[in-house]
């Protein structure tokens, strides 16, 4: 009931986007079943204008381009999902170990994660995919691994900033088990940043996966992706022709999109911060 | 040159309203002040008391507005004035005292820059300001008056930085000082000083002033006329002692209640038996050691009052009975067994027979949380009680704080303070504990919910018979709850016994100083107690540094009525 | 004494994280499958030919032997030859990454100054109409992929409009005037992606430096706004901000990578994407190293400004 009546006071500036999500990820997951073409069909000439039959005109091979965001938006959307979701299991699963047992393994977790994030991820992310190519299992590694620092970080801290808050030294001086103390004391509390903090890792591991395929090293064909696809329709743009920029849109919408919902859930929490002060 | 008509109000204010979006803040309020006069402003937080210093600068804070009223400097509206008549009226004819000086000073900048700014503004040379500013400095008794200007903020203590701040609004020798509760931050003693020194200079100086106060003793030593406002309107006016001696309304009244005729608790001389007995206890923060061969019993149903000052290791005390921080010497019996230095080695029962009460009741009640999960879970902790069970027992624990059944499903942030810290008793009474350590329960409190929360704490005291150790620096609760005082400085229990027996000559020269620092509503009481008090730099041998780091410490958290914060306890401790 | 020790450890810091990055990228070649110098020339190379690469790689000395080896010629310019072009390294990295810092420094000089502006604007005008626009369009700017930015970029103003050329090469013949018309574009993607982020942060740091009490203090004493802004703000926050300013340079420099490649600008970054690719792995260790270290070098210089700033470091007690 509370958590109904809290959605409810989301403003406008919040349902919008939530719902232009909600629509993509419906119609990626369920649209290409509805289409007359298959996404690897070949259907026309290449990079046909835009028309009743294809809605979002054809790309470089003349595959409809329609089919193809489709198709393209469930693997750049699911890996962009699976990084940020496995980032977040082990980013927060060790901010909560370091934050607890404290002493060393926070010091050497620390120092671990401040060395790696002193290295650019991209620059990371080329150097291993010259050693070992760009399959996925590889993007993925390297993506959850950046993906993870800054989970770690913010975890870390928030539990740091909430574990000395009284009512955790309550609970401890009472001689609650730590399960209760992380689960019922901290993590409620952590819940909100946290929620933001993953949407705005989707964001970046989406950003981050569409550049490398961008620049041909991200994820292998034949599966379509968002930033492959517009690799592949670069050349479109020396005839004046905006192919490339669909993809490229797909990925700006979705990613506007998610950041104002996490800005929205942040910008709430200061509120009722506020409220209660 | 005009002349000033000693029958004409310098300031008037009339029919002042200022609201924050809706909400009003102050709903029309009138004065006036008169040359050469100081004017108490007394209220509890949210009484409207600074916006309307701020007011008489012509400055509203962000998201405040004037809705309605007139603010009259020497007739003009200060308000309404062009932009360079406001600078040269605000920091020269009107000037400000804010409570927190360590954050109103800017940190880039020496003292004697930020005081000689005002000055300069008005076209003065450098060599006469520079010498108003050293005299201001000696007279406010600042050490190395002539040097003192050329250091920066966070190079000097609360007190001092206090001083200086003074000494920026009394340059320009102007018309009206503001005074925004500029000793709350400070220790006892130093607030002692601090309030003479501010006393005489305004004196001196002839300027008339605005002190506001929460603190109706404080306020009476200071002022000639004090006015008592509360939810943004006026209660009383009248000369200091009139209102004093004299209180036509109710709430002035109990205002006056509390900080003086409080009722002592019964003396227990049949309590013999010690539920608590600390024998050479010491411990430290990394190799800094807070506490020094401390020994301290507490008597079964009885109070021990713990009073010190900031840095006097008190609320570490608490910490280590509790076993948040581990003993580095020194033994403890609880109910007669050993008690284990760290909270993972006692077992489950010793733990509820030992509950902890914390100063700032915001931060001790999980905002997800609702009151029935708070004050339920030690009943389902401890005593495995069935739910049905534990939503009974929390309605009765609710009755015994004083609030209705409905609050077991309300939120924290539904709740006002005093509600906040009494549902943190009904917590710690659902343990049904033998001993309640009560670490500054009342002093981020107002005083009247404060004294609620103290008679509350005596009820149910001699309801339960359970005892308690009271951790504070406010001096004034301590006659109320003690039945036994243990007086602590910097680590060491300089004083202890019976509370007449510590209350009473002879007095140890420390508890001396201390009480005789806490202000009272008396005329003249300021003054003597200058006089009379033992030196403070004589009570020990140590270098003046030491309480200059105390002092500083302190008005640094810049809270209202913020002694000493309790240190954060890690995780790992 | 208390800042020169707090920069003294910083700049160990900073070491010890610039010898990290090279063992990692001396690792890389390690870390190729099997035996590096038969990975690299494929299965069907001749053994003469993999013997040379091996000599030539150094892969028949002990590993600590030839990471030392390999940092002293790194460390003289001695960078070997390219695998797959067979030409020297050294005079081919020098043009690409002065290329780079054209374009890195074009860009930087648009941006720093205006995101500082409009980060102080949005500051002081919080609230208003103003201040909201330009932060819809930060939150737009830091949603957008540098392509798709940079694409919209050339199809309004390369091809629609004319205004541009389409291809951003440079090389040393052209006139300062006509290197800087053709970098335009990618510059201005650039400006784009950094400015957002910039601009906010700038914007947070000086909100930040308003809302403490001695800038009311400062009102109260009847300081007018510039003198609040100028004497009191400003001290106080050209630490932070310029802490903001080098962090975001270092965003900068690392963005550059994508934006090569849109343009296909004969710069570092676009040298190094297309090595990797090819699997050129001595130019991807050079690159690699050149980003890290101007990456850590200038997180470096934000850490010494923020602590070279603080008054309460400046004067200790």
């Amino acid at each position: 009931m509370t958590r109904f009546t809290r959605l409810r006071g989301f403003p406008l500036s919040t349902w919008l986007p939530l719902g232009v999500l909600v629509v993509i990820t419906l119609a990626v997951a369920v649209g290409p079943a509805f289409l007359p073409y298959r996404a690897e069909e070949i259907v026309g000439d290449l990079w046909e204008p835009m028309s009743w039959a294809h809605p979002l005109g054809t790309d470089q091979l003349g595959r409809d381009m329609l089919a193809r965001v489709l198709e393209g938006g469930r693997t750049s959307l699911s890996l962009a999902a699976v990084i940020a979701g496995l980032a977040f299991l082990f980013g927060s699963g060790a901010g909560l170990t370091a934050a607890f047992l404290g002493g060393w393994v926070d010091t050497a977790l620390s120092r671990a994660v401040d060395l790696l994030m002193a290295f650019p991820p991209l620059i990371f992310a080329l150097l291993t995919i010259a050693v070992l190519g760009n399959s996925i299992p590889v993007l993925v590694t390297v993506l959850t691994l950046f993906e993870a620092l800054r989970i770690f970080r913010l975890t870390r801290s928030l539990a740091m900033e909430i574990a000395v808050q009284e009512f955790v030294a309550v609970a401890r001086l009472r001689g609650e088990g730590i399960g209760w103390i992380l689960f019922r004391e901290i993590l409620p509390n952590g819940m909100v940043p946290l929620m933001a903090e993953l949407a705005i890792r989707f964001v970046f591991g989406l950003l981050f996966l569409s550049s490398l395929s961008f620049l041909g090293l991200g994820v292998p064909p034949p599966a379509p992706d968002w930033g492959g696809m517009v690799r592949d329709n670069a050349p479109a743009v020396s005839f004046g022709l905006s192919a490339p920029l669909v993809p490229a849109a797909m990925i700006a919408i979705v990613a506007v999109c998610v950041n104002l919902v996490a800005d929205s859930l942040l910008h709430t929490r200061g509120r009722s911060r506020s409220a209660e002060g | 040159m005009e002349t000033i008509n000693a029958a004409q109000p310098i300031l008037q204010v009339r029919d002042l309203r200022v609201q924050a979006g809706s909400q009003p803040i102050l709903k029309g309020v009138s004065f006036d002040l008169y040359p050469g006069e100081v004017l108490g402003l007394i209220g509890e937080s949210g009484a409207g008391k600074s916006t309307l210093g701020l007011a008489a600068l012509g400055h509203m804070r962000g998201g405040c507005a004037c809705v309605g009223g007139e603010v009259l400097f020497r007739g003009q509206d200060v308000f309404s004035l062009p932009p360079r008549q406001a600078g040269m009226l605000r920091g020269r004819r009107i000037t400000y005292v804010a409570q927190s000086a360590a954050a109103s000073f800017n940190p880039a900048y020496t003292l004697e820059s930020q005081i000689a700014e005002p000055l300069r503004r008005g076209g003065g040379s450098s060599g006469p300001i520079a010498r108003t500013i050293r005299n201001l400095f000696r007279r406010l008794g600042l050490p190395q008056p002539d040097i003192f200007g050329a250091r920066y903020p966070h190079q000097v203590s609360g007190g001092q930085l206090q001083r200086a701040m003074t000494a920026m609004a009394l340059a320009p020798e102007p018309d009206i000082v503001v005074f925004d509760e500029p000793t709350t931050a400070l220790d006892v003693t130093t607030q002692l000083e601090v309030l003479a020194a501010i006393k005489q200079a305004i004196r001196e100086e002839g300027s008339a002033a605005l002190y506001i106060s929460h603190d109706l003793a404080v306020v009476s030593q200071i002022s000639d006329r004090i006015m008592v406002l509360r939810h943004g309107q006026m209660v009383e006016e009248g000369t200091t002692r009139e209102l004093i001696d004299t209180p036509k309304q109710d709430y002035t009244r109990r205002l006056l209640n509390v900080s003086h005729a409080v009722v002592p608790a019964e003396v227990r001389e049949d309590a013999r038996d010690e539920v608590l007995s600390i024998r050479g206890l010491s411990a430290r923060y990394g190799s800094v050691p807070v506490l020094d061969d401390v020994t301290l019993g507490v008597r079964r149903g009885t109070t021990l009052a713990v009073v010190g000052e900031s840095g006097s290791g008190k609320s570490t005390l608490a910490k280590v009975v509790t076993g948040l921080v581990p003993a580095a010497g020194g033994t403890l019996t609880f109910a007669g067994k050993a008690l284990r230095p760290t909270l993972k080695a006692r077992d489950k029962d010793t733990l509820r027979r030992m509950q902890m009460i914390f100063q700032i009741p915001d931060t001790a009640l999980n905002p997800r949380q609702t009151v029935g999960e708070i004050i339920g879970r030690p009943l389902s902790f401890y005593f495995g009680l069935p739910r049905a069970e534990v939503e009974r027992r929390v309605a009765d624990l609710l009755r015994d704080i004083e609030l209705g059944p409905e609050f077991a499903r309300r939120y924290p942030s539904e709740l006002s303070g005093g509600q906040k810290q009494r549902v943190c008793i009904a917590r710690a009474l659902a343990a049904d504990p033998d001993l309640i350590i009560c670490d500054e329960v009342t002093s981020a409190l107002d005083p009247l919910v404060a004294e609620g929360i103290i008679k509350l704490l005596r009820r149910l005291q001699e309801e339960k018979g359970v005892s308690y150790i009271f951790i504070t620096h406010d001096l004034g609760t301590v006659k109320a709850i003690a039945h036994d005082i243990a007086v602590m400085r910097r680590g060491r229990v300089v004083d202890c016994g019976a509370r007449d027996a510590v209350l009473s000559p002879p007095f140890h020269p420390y508890t001396e100083l201390l009480f005789t620092s806490l202000p009272t509503t008396r005329e003249g009481w300021l003054e003597e107690a200058l006089a009379k008090r033992p030196d403070p730099d004589a009570l020990d041998g140590t270098a003046p540094g030491a309480s200059q780091e105390a002092g500083q410490a302190n008005a640094r958290t810049g809270h209202r009525r913020g002694a000493d914060r309790p240190v954060a306890s890690g995780m790992g401790g | 004494m208390v800042l020169t020790r707090l920069i003294a450890k910083r700049l160990f810091g900073a070491l010890v994280t610039l010898w990290f990055v090279t063992v990692l990228i001396f690792l890389a070649v390690e870390c190729l499958p099997g035996d590096a110098a038969e990975a690299l020339l494929g299965k069907d190379a001749t053994p003469v030919a993999v013997e040379n690469l091996r000599a030539e790689l150094h892969l028949n000395d002990p590993p600590v032997e030839r990471y030392v080896g390999w940092l002293g010629r790194v460390a003289v310019g001695d960078l070997g030859k390219s695998l797959t072009t067979n030409r020297p390294i050294a005079p081919m990295l020098a043009t690409r990454l002065s290329n780079t810092l054209f374009l890195a420094a074009t860009a930087a000089a648009i941006a720093v100054p205006l995101a500082i502006i409009l980060g102080l604007v949005s500051a002081l005008y919080r609230g208003t109409r103003l201040d909201r626009v330009i932060s819809v369009l930060s939150l737009a700017s830091i949603s957008f992929p540098e392509f798709f930015v940079g694409y919209i970029l050339l199809v309004v103003f390369a091809l629609n409009l004319g205004w541009f050329p389409v291809l951003s090469g440079i090389n040393p013949d052209m006139g300062l005037g006509e290197q800087l018309h053709r970098i335009v574009l990618p510059a201005l993607t650039l400006v784009c992606l950094v400015l957002a982020y910039m601009m906010r942060m700038t914007r947070a740091a000086v909100i930040n430096v308003l809302s403490n009490p001695y800038i009311e203090m400062a009102e109260l004493k009847g300081c007018s706004r510039r003198e609040i802004i100028v004497r009191h703000a400003f001290v106080n926050a050209v630490g932070p901000v310029a802490n903001v300013v080098a962090l975001s340079l270092a965003y900068l420099v690392v963005g550059v990578v994508v934006v090569e490649v849109v343009f296909t600008y004969p710069g570092l970054g676009q040298w190094m994407v297309d090595s990797v690719s090819k699997q050129d792995i001595l130019v991807v260790q050079i690159c690699g190293l050149i980003f890290g270290a101007t990456y850590i070098g200038l997180n470096l210089t934000a850490d010494i400004v923020a602590v070279l700033f603080n008054p309460k470091l400046r004067h200790p007690r």
